[in-house]
């Protein structure tokens, strides 16, 4: 791939100077503090939205009500995949951006720092939207993340807040993509071809644009359900001519490409750590390359997959099975180029290799049952029920958290000149990965038994695997806690980690300091030819 | 009818198992200290579900041709999925046991491999093929609802479950609901859960076996689900709508599922139950239906005393109006109105019946007029009127609701 030649000149004096104290936050520009913003304030409503889900666990402990009334119980749901989507993984991936794309190509800053600061900054206006919405009269949303109709037309003024705050995000995020593109298209260091692009930075490009093609359609969904709220439309509504179902295909063609939207930077993570600790060039560039572009293509053609128990025609079931089988393809190949990659290796296990390794195992995990829910008649069966619930925390946690994880791991040395605790950094490795399959391989099982999803209560039947479930999801929680702790000891003291902490890493970053200088690769560096 | 197979068939676990139940024998002394005592519960609790012998880990056993199907589609794409595993991840410990640094190992520059790369490309296509044949197959069998020998149409409410059984008169059609029969008690700890825990219903779906039977599903509120696991149907009921489904049971017996699509607070309590029956008793059942019917359209004529309106009314109004409402009257601030002290409810009763009646467009407040009969909503009126802070001391009579459907 890759390779830099010169050390970025050394920055000092004048470029260094910026407000300071709350001020320096508010008013930044910088594409670093911005990133820090983003990725502080994804870990917030991480821990949030996981509070939430210990709630929910901890009512399904047993059969029968003992924590939550339902209705509080389908508010937590609700607000628990709402903010982990777009408040923590979404935002996370987002500040790895910030920090990672203008190093990784030797831009100097964002194209766009002072939209940066914006995009940003709308942020906590809807985490208070929605935040705030359990304080509204009657409660938060309650009609599950997907917000179907005619149900979420019944709710109160919290719903209305939700689509406030969603359109919020949405304009965030369609900002921050333009960003990353133009950022990625414009600033890369003279003499760096696309096909010479870290995967990181070309997994970014690739989900921006579908950040881009898609938020807007969600806006207009959306839209389109506050005005049958409160305007009198009649959109979803039969009596009035419309279709609740026409709400669902607008909906999942936003939906699909947004369950890509959270992997594929995690594709480009794991994709970074992988070569880094196996001491050898990641395994068929140009395939992944290809394969991260058809998955994001395929993306757009298979949304109603979510959708085969609403009852289309055979033609529309067959057709939306066929491409959702073929996604198989391209996520195969990246698997397999990531085991290429290990291949001969000559390994090392420090925390990042740890989950980018577990990231291998669990998110094929994922991809198989989500190979079993691409046929449509096993999908009909298990559409909604707890299997569903297991397929997407196998994809969104041990698959988008995981990644992130494991990408602070590997890059906290960097950002804060410090190396982490790696004993810290390991346990809370296997506390998690214990704890996440305690809390999720169960729910398979369930939903094969017959548990349907988003209920607070549940026969007798599931009571095991649902105590289970629970406790591993406590230990899950707790473990978290370390998450915190080690990022918090890093960033205020360690062993001084030097510009090059990783043995294999030969990204552009690793030429500059540790931390990198406020404001790095001014001078842009020199990259050598693509060496064949 | 209920006397065939136990309900215990989709229950594969011993039954009422004593550690779901707020006083477990394995409750440990009160001398522990809390922590601990918490922690023995949760290993009690863990070790026989680590044992791991009487768990339902797969599809419940298949009560119809195409839930035979699922199954075995199901269990072969999970073998293809073995296969793949260790494809994949055999490569993938070797390295990680062998190719160490640690070990000495020093790394290999290669990254490329044409031929490689090439197969593991279009192999995976031929695997896809073989699944998508059969799948392809039992799609267009589970499409096929064409020559039913009885058609059956579902309505979801918010949160129970109406059946229509289609004759060949208007007349002769049979219309019942069906409720979850779980009683409140045992969801709120107060009482044993029994072994049908929020799977019973009052009135469940009587099928005879062997026959097909086409269901058409709508919905009067919001999206339900229609799901019965054994049969491999699930199928969305979607207001203003109609969609279709079917399904031909082989073994008489009781089979039990639930609404399978997020509609709401109640969403969790409202059960499917289908008796299956041998074809020549679901003949005897149905002409019983019909002198039903009959008979309680004889009994909508009738005038009341209050009191009995009030007994009938207070089931009428635990099934249909609780959920929201709350048994107390209270309902829910800022969600649900309450109706104690309600100025409509206390107030003339033609502003209470309309609001009853005809529901109220917007909201979660269903128009009952369609789903009660003269005499429930007659009688869960007259409860409304006359408890908690309510004291009008009328009474609404069947007539008066009969006289709106004219």
């Amino acid at each position: 791939m890759e390779a830099a030649t010169t050390h970025d000149a050394p920055h000092a004096g004048p470029h260094e100077a910026h407000p300071r104290g709350l001020l320096r936050w508010l008013s930044s520009t910088n594409h670093k503090d911005i990133g820090t913003l983003y990725l502080w304030f994804s870990l917030l409503m991480f821990f949030f939205a996981g509070s939430l889900a210990m709630l929910v666990r901890a009512e399904l402990f047993q059969p029968g009500l003992q924590i939550v009334q339902p209705e509080v119980f389908n508010q937590l749901t609700t607000m628990h995949g709402l903010i982990m989507i777009f408040g923590a993984i979404m935002p996370a991936f987002v500040g790895f951006a910030n920090w990672q794309v203008p190093l990784m190509i030797g831009a100097p800053d964002m194209a766009f720092p002072r939209l940066n600061n914006w995009s940003f900054w709308l942020l906590p206006a809807a985490a208070t939207l929605l935040v705030g919405s359990f304080f509204a009269p009657g409660g938060a949303a309650a009609g599950g993340w997907t917000m179907y109709p005619p149900l979420y037309i019944q709710g109160g003024i919290a719903y209305d807040m939700t689509i406030l705050a969603i359109h919020i995000l949405g304009v965030s995020s369609v900002m921050g993509a333009i960003n990353i593109i133009v950022t990625i298209l414009n600033l890369r260091a003279p003499g760096m071809t696309l096909m010479q692009m870290p995967l990181f930075v070309w997994t970014w490009l690739i989900t921006a644009y579908l950040l881009v093609a898609v938020m807007p359609v969600l806006a207009c969904v959306i839209t389109m359900l506050l005005t049958d709220r409160h305007f009198g439309t009649h959109f979803f509504n039969a009596a009035g001519g419309g279709d609740p179902v026409m709400f669902q295909h607008i909906f999942w063609f936003f939906g699909h490409p947004e369950v890509y939207i959270m992997i594929l930077p995690a594709f480009g993570i794991v994709s970074t750590i992988l070569p880094t600790f196996a001491r050898k060039p990641l395994f068929g560039y140009a395939s992944m390359v290809w394969a991260v572009a058809s998955i994001a293509f395929l993306s757009f053609i298979v949304w109603a997959h979510h959708m085969f128990t609403t009852g289309m025609p055979a033609g529309g079931q067959l057709f939306f099975m066929y491409t959702t089988m073929l996604i198989a393809v391209p996520t195969g190949v990246k698997v397999f180029n990531w085991v290429a990659t290990l291949w001969r290796g000559s390994l090392t296990f420090e925390t990042p290799m740890l989950f980018a390794l577990a990231f291998i195992c669990l998110f094929t995990i994922g991809g198989f049952s989500g190979l079993v829910l691409a046929l449509v008649p096993v999908d009909i069966q298990l559409q909604d029920t707890y299997y569903v619930v297991a397929h997407f925390h196998y994809v969104l946690f041990s698959g988008a958290a995981m990644s992130i994880m494991g990408g602070v791991y590997y890059w906290l040395p960097k950002w804060t000149g410090h190396m982490y605790d790696e004993r810290l950094g390991k346990l809370h490795f296997w506390l998690t990965t214990i704890a996440f399959n305690l809390t999720f391989f169960p729910m398979h099982f369930l939903g094969l038994a017959g548990m349907p999803r988003r209920i607070p209560d549940y026969a007798l039947q599931f009571a095991q695997f649902n105590m289970v479930s629970s406790l591993g999801a406590f230990l899950l929680g707790a473990s978290q806690l370390i998450f915190l702790i080690a990022v918090v000891k890093c960033i205020r003291g360690g062993r001084a980690a030097g510009d090059r902490p990783w043995e294999g890493a030969d990204t552009l970053e690793w030429t500059l300091s540790s931390p990198p200088p406020y404001h790095s690769f001014a001078t842009p560096p020199a990259i050598a030819p693509l060496h064949k | 009818m209920s006397a065939h197979t136990p309900p215990a068939r989709l229950l594969r676990h011993r039954p009422a198992p004593a550690r779901v139940h707020p006083a477990t024998p394995h409750a440990p002394s009160a001398t522990l200290a809390a922590p601990l005592r918490a922690a023995l519960g949760a290993l009690c609790a863990l070790l026989p579900a680590l044992a791991g012998a009487d768990y339902a880990i797969n599809l419940q056993t298949p009560a119809t041709g195409i839930a035979h199907d699922i199954y075995d589609l199901h269990t072969t794409i999970l073998w293809i999925c073995a296969g793949i595993v260790v494809v994949v991840f055999v490569p993938m410990l070797i390295a990680v046991a062998r190719h160490r640094k640690s070990l000495g190992h020093a790394p290999r520059q290669f990254h490329e491999h044409a031929r490689l790369e090439v197969a593991w490309t279009v192999v995976p296509v031929f695997i896809l093929i073989a699944m998508a044949w059969p799948a392809t197959q039992t799609v267009l069998a589970m499409k096929d609802t064409s020559a039913a020998d009885l058609t059956i149409k579902v309505t979801g409410h918010q949160w129970k479950w109406e059946y229509e059984y289609l004759g060949a008169q208007a007349d002769e059609n049979i219309r019942f609901i069906s409720t979850l029969a779980t009683p409140r008690a045992q969801i709120d700890n107060q009482a044993p859960k029994d072994e049908s825990y929020l799977l019973a219903v009052d009135r469940p779906l009587v099928v005879p076996t062997g026959r097909k039977i086409r269901l058409v599903l709508t919905s009067s509120d919001v999206i339900h689900a229609w799901w019965i696991p054994a049969f491999g149907v699930k199928q969305d009921a979607i207001p203003g709508f109609i969609r279709d489904t079917w399904f031909r049971v082989d073994a008489a017996g009781t089979y039990r599922g639930q609404c399978a699509e997020l509609c709401g607070v109640g969403h969790g309590f409202m059960p499917i139950v289908v008796e299956a029956v041998p074809p020549e008793r679901f003949d005897a059942w149905r002409g019983e239906q019909k002198a039903l019917l009959a008979a309680s359209a004889a009994a909508a004529g009738k005038t009341y005393a209050l009191a009995e309106l009030k007994t009938l009314g207070e089931k009428v109004y635990a099934a249909n109006c609780a959920s929201c409402h709350q048994a107390n009257g209270a309902g829910i601030p800022g969600a649900f109105p309450a109706l104690s002290g309600s100025a409509l409810v206390a107030g003339p009763k033609a502003g209470h019946i309309d609001r009853v009646f005809n529901g109220k467009t917007g909201t979660a407040m269903a128009a009952f007029g369609k789903q009660l009969s003269d005499l429930d909503l007659a009688a869960v009126l007259t409860y409304e009127r006359n408890s908690w802070n309510n004291k009008t001391g009328d009474t609404v009579q069947p007539a008066e609701i009969a006289a709106l459907r004219h």
